[in-house]
């Protein structure tokens, strides 16, 4: 009896925790709904009417379907060629058991190291010479901030596949990039689906990089999220509304792709 | 694939063009730009190391350097805490198990910058409104002094990313054989002792790696900084990533700017290369 009743409290305590960790969400969606006075009122209760209006309005002023638009074609885009070329060299340098090959692995490794304002002054710039401050731009640039993971994870990967495989293909008449198109990269699903999940954790929340190369016009939901919290600073429940909206596509995902998101975050880490 | 293959180096090309051109250039690039009076688009002369002389006496930077050494030494050690606090909670075989792990992962999957504007809200107001009724004036004024500002961020902090330093310790919690905690069971053990003689030890590797993960974490920290107080009140809640930020495009002095980067980087590579070293010897010692 005594450790039924020791679970149950232990059960409890952790509901408890549970809510505490959720008590910020319910704190934003409440007060999102209520009004300017009603805030001022008292933050912690229901709010009298389930009013959309604030909604509405945030929505129309933080240019909502826009941002939403070039968020999801920015990550969408990025982790297609992350995940293309990052797997193309983990496998090229996995099938190569040279010292190059190691000293080329090493150096993506060594690189995942440096922060991103290291180089960020000098990168702004070069790419601002060029003209390609732009959506363009910064998907390359993902391209080589994501690359270095992702490549350390592919190689990984590529050890439970076995060089047989190669083999019998190239007997049968296969060329090199039909070996990996046709065979290795589906082989890789599982760190494909790992590989994608964190950067797009990481690629969808992004704001220092998008706010030194984006304009208004092509800005992402944190860039948006960000000029208007400026303007409706003393304005909580638009601001509220606004911040809701924007969690909403990070939630709807979560739900759909839990047991993923958690079992690649977990690869990612420990790795 | 050999060296000579063509298909090796195709392979490898986009690669190393992105990261090339991405990160290991501008390294170069700017660590040579700190030495001179680069403003972005010229350079006028070389002026060896003035700009980290003058970084030495630059009081904002130091504070800055100061405050986010403060911040980090009370973020690991709190977030290590909480991680496998959480860890060893969802891993006792509860009903609501899966849904506490989804609960506490999920303020990770949400950026810095939405989830500090979002604990603005409720440190200033809600913070501000419970003082007001229970008369409690310390949750009064919430953001607007240093040290209301330091521990705001160490709780959104804490609060972001316990999830994730959860996931790392049911990692290598689900690594320890279930036996070893039910034959210490039947020798008498008590649920603490298990924890310092079967759970400590077992999870030792992870402390390492955790600590590292969140050291460097906590030590580039932005979004956070940016939308939770922008560094206020009066710049004294400016960790090291914001001062860089504002010197290159506040300030507009992108060499002095990025000599303070470069300092930056050295701190950061100490912190992975210390990492690497124990790493290694752990290897050895096991």
């Amino acid at each position: 009896m005594q450790s039924k009743r020791k679970k149950l409290f232990i059960e409890l305590m952790g509901i408890l925790l549970g809510l505490i960790w959720l008590a910020p969400f319910y704190l934003m969606l409440v007060n999102a709904f209520k009004t300017k006075k009603e805030i001022f009122m008292g933050v912690l209760g229901l709010p009298s009417s389930f009013n959309f209006s604030n909604f509405v309005e945030a929505f129309n002023e933080l240019d909502f379907l826009n941002s939403l638009f070039y968020s999801i074609l920015i990550t969408f885009v990025s982790i297609t060629i992350i995940i293309f070329f990052s797997s193309m060299a983990g496998y090229a340098l996995a099938r190569n058991k040279s010292k190059l090959s190691g000293a080329i692995l090493l150096i993506f490794v060594a690189a995942m190291l440096i922060p991103f304002q290291s180089v960020m002054i000098p990168l702004v710039s070069m790419f601002g010479k060029v003209d390609m401050l732009n959506p363009v731009g910064l998907m390359f640039m993902y391209l080589g901030f994501g690359c270095s993971l992702s490549i350390f994870l592919y190689h990984g990967a590529m050890t439970g596949i076995s060089v047989s495989l190669d083999e019998a293909a190239t007997i049968d008449g296969a060329n090199k990039l039909q070996i990996f198109t046709r065979i290795i990269f589906p082989l890789l699903k599982p760190i494909s689906v790992t590989v994608a999940i964190l950067n797009t954790i990481w690629i969808w929340n992004d704001y220092l990089l998008p706010s030194l190369i984006l304009s208004q016009e092509t800005a992402t939901i944190p860039l948006k999220m960000f000029f208007f919290f400026g303007q409706y600073t003393k304005q909580w429940h638009l601001a509220l509304a606004g911040l809701t909206l924007a969690i909403i596509p990070v939630i709807v995902g979560y739900f759909f792709a839990q047991k993923q998101i958690i079992e690649g975050v977990s690869e990612g880490a420990v790795k | 694939m050999k060296n000579r293959d063509l298909a090796f180096w195709l392979f490898l090309t986009p690669v190393i063009l992105a990261l090339g051109i991405v990160v290991i250039i501008p390294l170069v690039l700017g660590t040579f730009y700190s030495f001179t009076d680069w403003n972005g688009l010229t350079i006028t002369k070389f002026i060896g190391f003035e700009n980290y002389r003058t970084l030495l006496k630059d009081t904002d930077f130091l504070n800055s350097i100061w405050f986010t050494t403060k911040f980090s030494f009370v973020t690991v050690l709190l977030l290590n805490f909480f991680g496998l606090g959480l860890a060893i909670l969802v891993t006792q075989k509860l009903k609501s198990s899966n849904f506490l792990r989804t609960i506490f992962f999920m303020p990770n999957l949400i950026g810095g910058l939405i989830l500090g504007f979002i604990w603005q809200f409720i440190f200033v107001n809600v913070f501000g409104n419970i003082g007001q009724v229970l008369g409690i004036p310390s949750l009064q004024g919430w953001l607007s002094t240093t040290t209301t500002g330091f521990w705001g961020l160490v709780i959104l902090t804490c609060w972001q990313m316990a999830g994730y330093i959860m996931i790392i310790y049911i990692a290598y919690l689900q690594n320890i054989p279930n036996e070893l905690n039910e034959a210490a069971d039947i020798d008498g053990a008590n649920s603490f002792q298990r924890f310092r003689h079967i759970t400590f030890p077992l999870v030792a590797p992870a402390f390492t790696v955790s600590m590292f993960l969140t050291l460097s974490m906590s030590f580039k920290i932005y979004d956070q900084n940016l939308s939770l107080t922008n560094g206020g009140p009066f710049d004294s809640t400016q960790m090291v990533a914001m001062e860089i930020v504002r010197t290159a495009y506040t300030e507009n002095q992108l060499a002095y700017g990025q000599a303070k980067a470069v300092i930056f980087f050295v701190i950061i590579a100490i912190i992975a290369l210390t990492q690497v070293y124990y790493n290694k010897k752990r290897e050895v010692d096991m």
